[in-house]
This record gives structure tokens, C-alpha cells and sequence, in this order.
């Protein structure tokens, strides 16, 4: 392989650029990325950077002085890849050849239909949507977080912090019982109201209301919640739209084998875009936690450079973390095949607790609230387990 | 100084002892039986790597994975990015002893600036 490019310059990007160097790739290597800053690191943008706490030098992903040796294009989005030439084409029209391509293309935020164009409604995905946040947020007010999953509720504990007004609105009877099940969903969002931040469920948003800038979410129910700002927290879309007809199979994201593979050869994808075989659940599963952004594009890499005569290895059970009102929040493993959780240490109550979820007697995922030690060993004995 | 941290034989292979001194000190047994001494604190944010996940002579942050070699108290890549400082270590009788580093710790910005008195 003389050329290889990597698409995408946030971290499952920068992870499979630092593998190809690390396992011996000496070509050229492009680096395609659609926003203009280097790689940074996206969880403290809804928390720290959100604050305060955190400025953008704190971000970078990159260690000092760290050089791949790697061609930067940035600040322009990749618009096509030709199947046959491996050719991507570029935005701003260039055109990038390469043997081999890793796309890494991420996820971007979902909107609320009708949003566009009022002042005060925020999503939050990028370094650029948390500066513009956090500039309003600093000027307090009532804000209104629509969608009760793990960006919404961390923007909520940050602005809760910061002194604002703050209302949650899920749609769902329980937030977070899609990646929690509901028992513990229940539990972790109850942090909210430990607070005093309102959180209303089971009700969906009709809209906004507000000429230039928004006065209040319409709910359907009826009523309308006023606000000053809005986040829009309702989940994310895989960035693959720019693949459609290059005959890459695509399948809520880009869908790939057990070890980033796609359906081209000399193509893997990695991190939020890509959709991976997991052999231990016998089905495609898409993950957007950080670690498998930072873990899984190893294996990609090694399935690249070798032409895919390699025997996949078996990725670490997907793991994420929250940090919400001062508890830490940590989860690995899949929560939806459970049929049983059991508290084996600490107390709901307490907010203070490690759950363990298992199937027909089987553990198959964790949870822990403020239990970084015990949570450890859990996690490196479900790793051992598969 | 030497500070006594505790006996070998309480601290078994693949586990890590806190020693809570300011800040925080661990001493780890890996599992093919070597002990070594890193700062308790990761790097990045406010976390024991006492509670973290030792492989090998690498210990990964219970939080956000940046792993730390314990034999050079480097880190492996981000969000931790300063690497940890190391200190001697000597098994006498049975008994571990740190020698603390004379060195400025690396300690992440909420904790250094709550040591500095200033706010968290």
C-alpha cells in the first residue's frame, strides 16, 4: 500500500492513523477532516469544557510533539468515494487517491424538525456547538434539554451547576432504559431530581414556539414549558450519506465484519459510523462510546494492511462512562438481552451503587455509580468471560 | 524517606495498594511478581489507579482508559497526557518501603488546584 487515508480527524481517526505507524505503515498517509480544528477530544465538551473548568488547549487528543508523518486536510468533507479508483472526492473538489481508506466519519447530531433558524436552540456535538452554548449558557436563564440520555442529561448537571433553570423533557417513559434498562435508567435519572432539576417523561415535543429567538417547547400534552435556551439532545445520525452509491454496503451506519471490514476491499470504517459484526451478541451492533472509537480501529488497521488474513480478535465489551451532578457513572456490557438486575453493592438510594445485569443467570453487563474500584473488576471478569 | 506501605504477602499479584499519603501513592504486584510505585492519581481527572485495571506492567485509569507504565510512569495516549512520577521501591523482610519522589507530581487541574487551596 503506497497511499492510505483516513477520513475523519476526531479520535477513531487519529486512533487508526496512529496504528497504521505503529504497525508499520511507512506510506502516505492523508487525514481527512471536515471541521477545522485538530483532533480533540469530545466527552468534556458537555462537561468541563461546558463549565468552564476546561479551556480548548486542555482538548487536544494529540501528545506533544507527536508527529504521523501524515498529510492534514482540513476543514473539508469528504463527498464521494469511486469504487473502483478508491478515489475520494473532496468538497472543496480535490481528489485524494489511496490504496487503502479507513473511514472514520462519525456521527452528527439529530435536530428537531421546524429548529432551524431560532436563536437559543442548541445541538451539542462539536467544539464550535459547545463555545456557542457555552456563551448563552453563561448569561443563565431557563434553559430546556430535550431528550434524556447522556448528552442531555450531562448538559442539565452542568448548567445545573452553573445556576441555571433547568428542565429535562423525554419522550420515553424512563430515560435511559434503552442503555441502562428501565430499572436502572430510573435510578441514574433520578440524579435529576435529587437536584431540583424538573424532569418530565413520557411526553413528546410538538415544537417550538418564538419568533426570532425561542420562548417555549410546545409539548404535545399540551403545555408549554417557557425557556430562554434549548438543547437539543435527541441522539445522533451515523455520517454515511456521502457513500451512498459507491457500493459500500451501508446498514444503520457503514456495516462492517468483526473486524471493521466493509463490503469493499481495501476499505475498513471505525468509531460512530460503523455499524461492526459482535460475535458475542451474534448480530451488528453500532457503538458510539469513546472507548471502542479509541480501541477498535487496531483491529481495523491490522485487517487493512494484512488484506483480511487475520483472525479477528474479540474487542473488549463495549464501555462508556458519565459524569452527572458529581457521580461517576460507568457501564460495559449490553444491558437489552438482561433478564435480571441485582444490586451487589452500595445502595440505590444512596446514589451509590453497583448493579449487575445478567442473563439466564450469566453476567452480561455492569453498572456502577461512584464505584470506580469494584466496577474495575467487574469489567476485567466480563472482559475474561467471552 | 522510606515509607513503609505494606507487607508483601497482604498483597497479592494483579492487586494494589493505596498508600494514603498527600497525594496518594500505589504500590502494584504484577502478575509475574515484580512491585512497583506510581502516583495514586491519573493524570488527567481526579482518579486511583490503584482502582484500575493492571495488566501486564501497565495500569489503565479506572475512568477513561489512558494506561500508565508502571516502570516508567509513562502514559500510553490521551486524555491523560503527563505521564505519572515513579518511586523506588524495596521489599525488606517482607515489607515493602516507597522511597516518594523528590519530583513535582503531575496532578490533574481540580486536584492541584484543591491542594493549592484554590477552588475545586
Amino acid at each position: 500500500m503506497r497511499t492510505v487515508a483516513v477520513v475523519g480527524a476526531s479520535l477513531a481517526g487519529l486512533s487508526a492513523a496512529r496504528s497504521l505507524r505503529r504497525q508499520g505503515y511507512d506510506g502516505r498517509l492523508v487525514v481527512i477532516g471536515d471541521e477545522t480544528h485538530r483532533p480533540y477530544d469530545r466527552p468534556p465538551l458537555s462537561k468541563e469544557f461546558l463549565a468552564g473548568t476546561l479551556g480548548e488547549a486542555d482538548l487536544g487528543l494529540e501528545a506533544e510533539g507527536e508527529d504521523l508523518a501524515a498529510e492534514w486536510l482540513l476543514g473539508t468533507r469528504a463527498t464521494g468515494l469511486d469504487r473502483t479508483s478508491r478515489a475520494l472526492r473532496l468538497a472543496d473538489g480535490r481528489e485524494v487517491r489511496a490504496d487503502g481508506v479507513v473511514i472514520a466519519t462519525g456521527a452528527a447530531a439529530r435536530t428537531l424538525p421546524g429548529s432551524a433558524g431560532l436563536a437559543g436552540v442548541h445541538t451539542l456535538r462539536t467544539l464550535d456547538d459547545a463555545r456557542a452554548l457555552r456563551d448563552e449558557l453563561a448569561r443563565g436563564g431557563r434553559l430546556v434539554v430535550i431528550g434524556g440520555g447522556f448528552v442531555g442529561a450531562e448538559v442539565a448537571s452542568t448548567a445545573y451547576a452553573l445556576g441555571l433553570d433547568v428542565t429535562v423533557v423525554e419522550a420515553a417513559p424512563t430515560p435511559l432504559a434503552g442503555p441502562l434498562g428501565e430499572t436502572m435508567g430510573a435510578v441514574v435519572s433520578g440524579l435529576h431530581a435529587d437536584h431540583g432539576v424538573r424532569l418530565l417523561c413520557g411526553v413528546g415535543v410538538k415544537g417550538l414556539s418564538g419568533e426570532e429567538r425561542v420562548e417555549a417547547v410546545l409539548l404535545e400534552d399540551g403545555r408549554s414549558v417557557p425557556a430562554d435556551i434549548v438543547v437539543v439532545g435527541v441522539g445522533a445520525r451515523p455520517c454515511v450519506e456521502w457513500l451512498e452509491g459507491s457500493g459500500i454496503a451501508l446498514d444503520n451506519g457503514v456495516k462492517c465484519g468483526a473486524d471493521g471490514r466493509t463490503s469493499l476491499a481495501g476499505v475498513v470504517a471505525v468509531g460512530d459510523c460503523a455499524n461492526w459484526y459482535d460475535p458475542r451478541a451474534g448480530a451488528h451492533r453500532r457503538v458510539e462510546h469513546w472507548t471502542g472509537a479509541r480501541e477498535r480501529p487496531d483491529a481495523a488497521v491490522t485487517a487493512l494492511l494484512a488484506g483480511g488474513a487475520v483472525e479477528p480478535g474479540v474487542p473488549r465489551p463495549p464501555y462508556f462512562w458519565s459524569d452527572q451532578y458529581g457521580v461517576k457513572i460507568q457501564f460495559v456490557g449490553h444491558a437489552a438481552g438482561a433478564d435480571s438486575v441485582t444490586v451487589e453493592a452500595g445502595a440505590v438510594d444512596d446514589r451509590d451503587v453497583l448493579a449487575v445485569y445478567r442473563r439466564a443467570g450469566v453476567p452480561v453487563a455492569v453498572l456502577g455509580m461512584n464505584q470506580p474500584r469494584l466496577f474495575t473488576r467487574w469489567r476485567k471478569q466480563l472482559a475474561a468471560m467471552s | 524517606m522510606m515509607i513503609p506501605a505494606c507487607r508483601l504477602a497482604d498483597l497479592p499479584r494483579g492487586e494494589a495498594f493505596r498508600l494514603d499519603i498527600d497525594p496518594p501513592v500505589s504500590v502494584f504486584h504484577t502478575d509475574d511478581g515484580e512491585v512497583f510505585a506510581i502516583d495514586d492519581t491519573c493524570t488527567h481527572q481526579d482518579a486511583s489507579l490503584a482502582d484500575g485495571w493492571l495488566e501486564g506492567c501497565e495500569v489503565e485509569c479506572p475512568l477513561h482508559a489512558s494506561k500508565f507504565d508502571l516502570r516508567t510512569g509513562a502514559v500510553d495516549a490521551p486524555p491523560a497526557r503527563l505521564p505519572v512520577r515513579t518511586h523506588e521501591v524495596v521489599v525488606e523482610d517482607g515489607m515493602v518501603y516507597v522511597r516518594v519522589s523528590t519530583d513535582a507530581p503531575n496532578l490533574p487541574p481540580c486536584v492541584a488546584s484543591r491542594l493549592a487551596g484554590g477552588p475545586a
